[in-house]
């Protein structure tokens, strides 16, 4: 129908707003990029000044250990690193808010959590030296392994929690996903299941604006954390750079986990400031001028104005820091460049916990491979 | 229970019995699926299971398989041992994902730290006249993939005893049950030792050549096999049940006393577990052969409109023929 027809063009075309953090209350934060705290109706943090210089701290070690992989990567020891830098305080947050009867389910980019959950960072080294596929034990430090296909962990953590509620255990569980997995069917698979069994999961969502180099705006045309409302359950917008307010509102979304009021989504605003990965370019898809804003709301240096105003951290303090860091970054060094390359037999190794006659086989056909060579090599 | 040891019951019935015992003797044994519950599966195998164990055990889930598996894995890394029923062969490849990356690498991933003890219930293979998407067979796709068991059931013995082997397995194994057999009855002894889980079994005995077979066309061999006798053929008949690992011992002892092979699945026989068989087979038993390994299976099409799936289904005389042609050889 013409009238119609005319009708619809006038009004344009169903264009949302720009999906930007909001000043109002969807958006929490209580340490401005100033180092200024301020408060929020809903989430408090009740914090001393000595742990905000654990967090101050738990942030440069994290960056140091990202930055010291970054170099190893760039002199041929890494195969591939995945960048966290600017995301500090969504993990740091995130990973101290986790109790020892919390389990984390990560992407392969939550270093800082591994750190928060006591794994050694040359261990994460291993997986990309290409020494292991992991190497640390999930069930005892409650994190998971990396898990490199885009969203498959949110329904790992659901079903985790799953099982929490059938064993009567008092943790919740975490899944870590960014803004690109929220496009993936797993993910919008654990919003649902989660919904309707009341798990004790928390998705906390790094929505670092980039998935490679596609933007936010090819993921979603609504803020990430309103898309919980339609599963039915509370989401949220925190400063993602914002350390104070990622541990306020993630140990909020864990306690509601764990007494029964089920999942929450929250969605930690930051920035990827480094690119996807080592293998990545962002110059090609990624203006400047939008890395200059973000390093404005840099996640350290807010904490570190903070206690340099109050007074809680002076120069020795952050000198100790450094050197914590120097420290840290000399050990992954030297522990990475020591992971030994596995025996090529150990590839058999694990397939199965009940092993296989056919692994048996091959790997008995390999090691005779192998042992052809001996003699050559004597004669060398 | 049934209340004498010894009972006849459908293959359906079997497996459901099988789950019972399984899910009785381990807390940790629950079931998840669609219709799973309330309404006991749409094949009813998990019939009244919910109404003894509890919603908590037996889990009517949403309808998403690669939720399905997902929260499966989520549940077997908390201590769990999950049991997943995709409710048709053409319905698990949503969850193909998480089955063949996450289900089958988490041990090798986790060098051997976390175990995923799930197993994977698919009724599979054509013959009930059914619309599309429910007469696949797609075992090799997971027999390909490492990290995973796969498994079969024929009859309703088997059933009653692989079921349970395969929930105790600390592996994930794919539980393939041939759906046109559900309703097939047999003499269970629930109190019998089963044989291992991993082991093919000599269904007939025979000289003449050897069928290598397994799931809804063992029946379907059997029943070749004894309309070959009128021909004076003493057929061998093998039931593989294990599709990966493969008892090949088994295989192997039976084409070096017959030396005719002839493999026989629903699947289409290109790049096959049947291909597979065919090649270890001229491998292993060169010298025993009188005749290349030959196979019968589906066609390289998609699985047709059922008026005409006969005709692309293995039958007597489609297997019989294979015989005349590797005993002419």
């Amino acid at each position: 129908m013409p009238a119609q027809a005319s009708n619809a063009t006038d009004a344009g075309p169903d264009v949302l707003p720009p999906i930007q953090p909001s000043e109002g209350p969807d958006f929490v934060q209580l340490l401005t990029p100033e180092g200024e705290r301020v408060e929020h109706p809903d989430y408090s943090l009740d914090i001393t000044d000595d742990e905000i210089r654990d967090l101050y701290r738990d942030l440069v070690l994290v960056r140091r250990i990202d930055s010291e992989a970054t170099a190893l990567q760039r002199q041929g020891e890494l195969g591939l690193w995945a960048n966290l830098l600017g995301q500090e305080a969504a993990q740091v947050g995130a990973g101290r808010s986790l109790t020892d009867a919390d389990f984390a389910f990560p992407t392969y980019r939550e270093h800082g959590v591994a750190y928060c959950k006591g794994v050694d960072p040359v261990t994460l080294l291993g997986l990309f030296r290409g020494t292991s596929q992991g190497g640390w034990d999930p069930q005892e430090h409650g994190f998971g392994l990396y898990t490199i296909v885009i969203g498959s962990q949110t329904l790992h953590a659901t079903g985790y929690a799953m099982g929490i509620q059938r064993d009567g255990g008092q943790g919740a569980a975490m899944a870590f996903f960014g803004d690109g997995a929220s496009s993936q069917g797993d993910v919008n698979e654990a919003f649902v299941w989660a919904s309707v069994f009341n798990a004790p999961v928390v998705f906390f969502c790094q929505n670092n604006q980039w998935a490679i180099s596609e933007p936010l705006e090819r993921q979603t045309r609504i803020p990430l954390y309103q898309r919980a409302r339609g599963f039915g359950f509370p989401g949220v917008r925190v400063d993602g750079n914002d350390v104070l307010a990622v541990l306020a509102v993630t140990r909020e979304a864990l306690a509601r986990a764990r007494e029964g009021s089920g999942p929450m989504l929250i969605e930690a605003y930051t920035y990827r400031m480094g690119a996807h990965t080592t293998s990545d370019d962002p110059t090609r898809y990624r203006l400047a001028a939008e890395l200059e804003t973000w390093k404005l709301k840099d996640p350290i240096e807010r904490v570190k104005a903070y206690l340099s105003r109050s007074g809680a951290g002076d120069a020795d303090f952050f000198a100790s820091v450094d050197q914590a860091a120097d420290d840290l970054a000399a050990h992954v060094r030297a522990g990475c460049l020591a992971l030994p390359d596995p025996d090529p037999l150990s590839l058999f190794d694990n397939v199965y916990a009940e092993g296989s006659p056919l692994l048996d086989e091959e790997r008995e056909q390999m090691a005779s491979y192998l042992a052809s060579f001996a003699d050559t090599e004597a004669v060398h | 229970m049934p209340t004498h040891p010894t009972s006849t019951m459908t293959l359906g019935k079997a497996l459901n019995e099988g789950l019972r015992k399984a899910m009785e003797n381990d807390p940790k044994v629950l079931i998840m699926g669609e219709d799973v519950g309330r309404l006991g599966g749409v094949f009813r195998v998990t019939d009244g299971l919910q109404k003894d164990f509890g919603e908590d055990r037996v889990i009517d889930t949403p309808l998403a398989e690669s939720g399905i598996i997902g929260t499966a894995i989520g549940l077997a890394i908390r201590g769990f041992r999950p049991v997943c029923e995709i409710q048709f062969d053409g319905f698990v490849f949503p969850a193909f994902d998480q089955i063949v990356s996450q289900v089958a690498r988490l041990h090798y991933r986790s060098a051997g730290n976390v175990k995923v003890p799930i197993t994977i219930r698919i009724p599979y293979g054509g013959g009930i006249g059914a619309v599309e998407h429910h007469s696949e067979s797609p075992e090799a796709y997971f027999a390909h993939a490492a990290g995973l068991k796969v498994v079969t059931c024929s009859n309703a013995v088997d059933a009653y005893s692989m079921i349970q082997q395969a929930i105790a397995c600390d592996d994930p194994v794919i539980f393939f049950e041939p759906k046109r057999r559900y309703w097939d009855k047999a003499e269970v002894d629930t109190t019998a030792s089963a044989d291992p889980l991993w082991s093919a079994n000599v269904v007939r005995e025979g000289i003449t050549a050897t069928l290598i077979t397994y799931g809804p066309s063992v029946r379907t061999c059997v029943e070749a096999a004894a309309a070959a006798e009128v021909d004076g053929h003493d057929l061998e008949v093998i039931d593989l049940r294990a599709l990966s690992p493969i008892d090949w011992d088994a295989v192997f002892a039976s084409v070096g006393k017959t030396e005719h092979a002839i493999v026989v699945s629903e699947a289409p026989v290109f790049a096959s577990l049947a291909g597979e068989i065919a090649a270890r087979i001229s491998e292993k038993c060169f010298y025993s052969l009188e005749a290349p390994v030959l196979r019968v299976g589906g066609y390289s099409t998609p699985y047709p409109t059922s008026r005409i799936e006969e005709d692309f289904l293995p039958d007597l005389d489609r297997i019989l023929d294979a015989v005349d042609r590797s005993l002419a050889y």
